[in-house]
């Protein structure tokens, strides 16, 4: 079985690679000024020698780097990704607690994106000469160029201060106790602004990517003798350009997959989503170390794995790629 | 002399808040119900205050636990889990009578051995402010369930001040005695005996407190429910407020440049008051170890360099006070004949000609807290750089803020210290020779050594006769005006903004900090 030969080479680079990003995530972190220790006692507005050994002590960074190292790994590999510092919790359950709200806006915007970046892009190329495609093209520009923050501080100002149509930030409406529907009616509501927010960026990716791949194959041979020989255009349009104009998007889709557990910072911030990019940033300032590393390990697996589903969705989609070959 | 408060004190502090109280709800009497939806940023580490002393923390769970006194915006002791105090002649007993039948949010009373357990075990093990204070306790006893004495080793006027729930906030002696306190799992569920019980935290978001029903002042609290809404953005946090989701916006979680637009909506009410307590001071350390900020003449040319009412008044809206010398203008020690540096360039050049400054660089380190600071950073550079001073300014996070002053590593660098009330506890640590050690941001960082300073902040710490103390304070002052140890910029005011409609919401010069227990929502 080659394929299952295959796969099994692949997990175990992954595992290679995963506790490689881990070591090297482990010494830039602790190449960074300062210690949760230090920024602790800081935020305390005052403190002693004492205080600050008493929480070193604790924390275990009394001990030399490599003894850290030794734990942290050792720990790894049983799955103990330790206790946050700040937080006082388990770090496991601090990301397991995050993500769900981060993939759901991750996913969502990744839906969004990729179905109307490809309707857009498809109706561009369909409309190259028209002015209606060049005024898809002009909004892509537009996505394209505009920094995340600004859109979505403009999109708060717009929908929620002035129009009052949609929340201004969070994930559900505080101290409303929905249940059942009427809670996924409410967090959808919320999940409206952030997500096309997010998607917009790589929906105008997606659009000028459709639309330049399309026109490409739309040039090629076989394009041709499909016309030649009386098919309909739509029928072209779908099952000739476009399938073979899909490569490039799914490699694209798949980096922007594996952004979906650190990619959405600053969404995350400007809505207040209670999400992994927020406390991945936080642990950032903090100098939480051990969160930081085990949201990095989610970030990278996450990375690894959407690569891996990439492969499997090029071979579905282009059979002429097989191992060894691509 | 004998100070005695128990009806009298808790009638005079009552007729107090309603006189400080907001304007037009003077005269109302106090609704129940209604719920409080509040902006906490950054999100707090834990609720646990007796272990965890950070801003956001103390915010938030001043509403769970409480302290034998407050204080008024002078700085008066109030009751609160100690109805009277008597203070001895010799300065040297401290003794506390309890407000009777104070119930834990779990049920069980609280009583004497609470307070000697969470003064004398818990808070001196974690909390390094407080301990440095219980260093002059010689003695803390319960002779009785409802009274608690501690004995000072020798007088220690500002032990008074030092009862506020942030210092010495009381802890369940049932739940923690005996165990490890960093990982009793109350730590994610504190107990306390305040106005609001821990209810719900949905990390990222919302910290969920109710009101206690068994609370022991009667009717009170008057809110059902308080809201911390936690969200990172400040133009979102603002956004927020003004499409109505937030109704009270705590000092520092606007961007002074939104302040004039939120306070200025209809219906919106804003407070200086309830920062008496704290007072952040904000100054420039002067590292007065080495490089030109080591000569003395260096240092007063940039306290007439640097144009600080323009700093008020563009940066902080004209909010807050030019300091006259080291001591902030809340203290009953102040001193208000201290010539003011007045904002003179000339001056400043004449100073950096006669020291002969040779034109070395140097180094500007900001506080890394937003904009504010940010733009505060920029202003006092040209301000330097328009007396001949060349500054480098140099970039950091907080952390890395952190460890530069704690090492010793910057030239002139940014800070804000709180005051906690008393000179001895909030600003000898910043001026006092024996308090010179790396490893923290909150000693004599600048390195000042003037043995007869040190000798006057000890002896005044001790002296219980106030003239005398007072003097000393007042020479004390005198020496460090002259010696500039470091730049005193600003006695910062930030305001809380909030609905008109929320009443009597900072009673205390602790402010926000010391819960909403008599915070009340006029219903329409």
């Amino acid at each position: 079985m080659p394929y299952v030969s295959l796969i099994l080479g692949r997990i175990g680079k992954a595992v290679i690679v995963l506790l490689a990003i881990l070591v090297f995530n482990f010494f830039l972190i602790h190449a960074a000024p300062g210690d949760p220790a230090a920024v602790m006692a800081g935020e305390a507005g005052a403190t002693d020698q004492q205080f600050l050994d008493d929480l070193r002590e604790r924390f275990g960074l009394d001990q030399p780097l490599p003894v850290q190292l030794w734990r942290y790994m050792s720990g790894v590999m049983q799955l103990d990704f330790g206790y946050s510092y700040r937080q006082q919790m388990p770090v496991l359950d601090l990301i397991l607690d995050r993500l769900p709200a981060t993939l759901l806006l991750t996913g969502a915007a990744f839906v969004i994106s990729l179905v109307f970046g490809i309707l857009a892009g498809t109706l561009a190329a369909m409309r190259a000469k028209r002015p209606s495609g060049s005024i898809i093209m002009g909004l892509s520009l537009l996505f394209y160029a505009t920094p995340l923050y600004w859109v979505a501080m403009m999109a708060v100002l717009v929908f929620s201060v002035m129009l009052d149509w949609l929340p201004a930030y969070g994930y559900s409406t505080v101290g409303a106790g929905y249940t059942g529907l009427a809670h996924v009616g409410d967090v959808a509501v919320h999940l409206i602004l952030p997500a096309l927010t997010l998607g917009l960026f790589f929906m105008a990716v997606y659009t000028r990517m459709t639309r330049t791949s399309m026109l490409s194959v739309s040039q090629q041979d076989f394009v041709k003798t499909a016309r030649a020989k009386g098919l309909a255009p739509g029928v072209i349009q779908r099952r000739h350009i476009l399938r073979n104009a899909l490569l490039p998007i799914i490699t694209l889709a798949g980096l922007q997959a594996g952004q979906m557990v650190g990619g959405a910072v600053l969404t995350e911030t400007v809505f207040a989503w209670p999400g992994i990019g927020r406390l991945m940033y936080e642990a950032l300032m903090q100098r939480d170390y051990n969160l930081l590393l085990g949201i990095f390990f989610f970030c990278a697996l996450l990375v690894i794995l959407f690569n891996m589903l990439t492969d499997v969705i090029y071979r579905l989609a282009d059979p002429r790629i097989k191992e060894g070959v691509a | 002399m004998t100070l005695l408060s128990s009806v009298t004190g808790r009638l005079t502090a009552a007729a107090l808040l309603v006189t400080l109280a907001a304007p037009a709800s003077a005269q109302e009497t106090p609704q129940s119900g209604g719920v409080a939806n509040v902006a906490i940023q950054p999100e707090p580490p834990g609720l646990m205050l007796p272990l965890v002393q950070n801003a956001p923390t103390q915010r938030v769970a001043g509403n769970i636990f409480e302290g034998l006194l407050r204080y008024d915006t002078d700085l008066e002791p109030m009751p609160q889990l100690a109805d009277s105090w008597e203070i001895s002649d010799d300065g040297l007993t401290y003794t506390f009578h309890l407000h009777p039948g104070v119930k834990w949010h779990d049920g069980e009373a609280f009583t004497a051995a609470d307070v000697v357990f969470s003064a004398d075990v818990f808070l001196r093990e974690t909390n390094p402010r407080t301990r440095a204070i219980l260093d002059h306790v010689e003695s803390i006893e319960a002779p009785d369930d409802e009274t608690v004495v501690f004995t000072l080793k020798q007088p220690f006027p500002a032990f008074i001040q030092a009862f506020e729930v942030g210092t010495m906030p009381m802890v369940p002696k049932h739940i923690y005695e005996g165990t490890d306190f960093y990982n009793n799992p109350a730590n994610n569920h504190p107990i306390g005996t305040g106005p609001f019980e821990f209810a719900k935290w949905d990390r990222g978001s919302v910290i969920e407190l109710d009101k206690n029903p068994d609370y022991y002042e009667d009717g009170k609290p008057y809110l059902d429910k308080i809201y911390w809404h936690v969200i990172p953005d400040a133009a979102s946090r603002a956004a927020a407020y003004e499409n109505g989701t937030l109704d009270i916006m705590p000092a520092g979680s606007v961007e002074n440049f939104d302040i004039p637009r939120l306070s200025g909506m209809d219906g919106s009410c804003m407070t200086e008051q309830g920062n008496e307590f704290f007072n952040p001071f904000a100054m420039l350390w002067l590292n007065n170890r080495e490089g030109p900020t080591a000569d003395k003449r260096f240092r007063q040319a940039v306290m007439y360099a640097i144009d600080r009412d323009f700093a008020k008044n563009v940066l902080w809206n004209g909010l807050g006070k030019v300091p006259n010398g080291p001591f902030s203008s809340t203290l009953a020690a102040h001193d208000d004949d201290l010539e003011q540096y007045p904002y003179d360039p000339d001056k400043a050049e004449e100073l950096l000609d006669e020291m002969g400054y040779d034109g070395k660089p140097v180094r500007l380190l900001p506080l890394p807290y937003g904009e504010t600071w940010t733009r505060w950073g920029e202003a006092v550079r040209q301000n330097l750089e328009d007396v001949g001073i060349n500054v480098e300014t140099e970039s950091s996070d907080v952390a890395g803020w952190n460890q530069k002053i704690s090492d010793w590593d910057y030239d002139i660098a940014f800070t804000y210290l709180f005051q906690y009330g008393d000179p001895s506890l909030g600003i000898a640590r910043t001026y006092i020779s024996s308090n010179i050690a790396k490893g923290s941001p909150w000693n004599n960082v600048e390195g000042y050594e003037n043995p007869k300073a040190d000798e006057l902040f000890a002896k005044a710490a001790v002296e219980n006769d106030p003239e005398k103390r007072q003097a000393m304070y007042d020479e004390v002052q005198q020496i460090l005006h002259d010696d500039v140890p470091l730049a005193w910029i600003m006695e910062l005011a930030q305001p809380t903004i909030y609905r008109c409609n929320v009443h009597d919401l900072i009673t205390t010069g602790i402010g926000l900090n010391d819960g909403f227990k008599n915070a009340w929502i006029e219903q329409q």
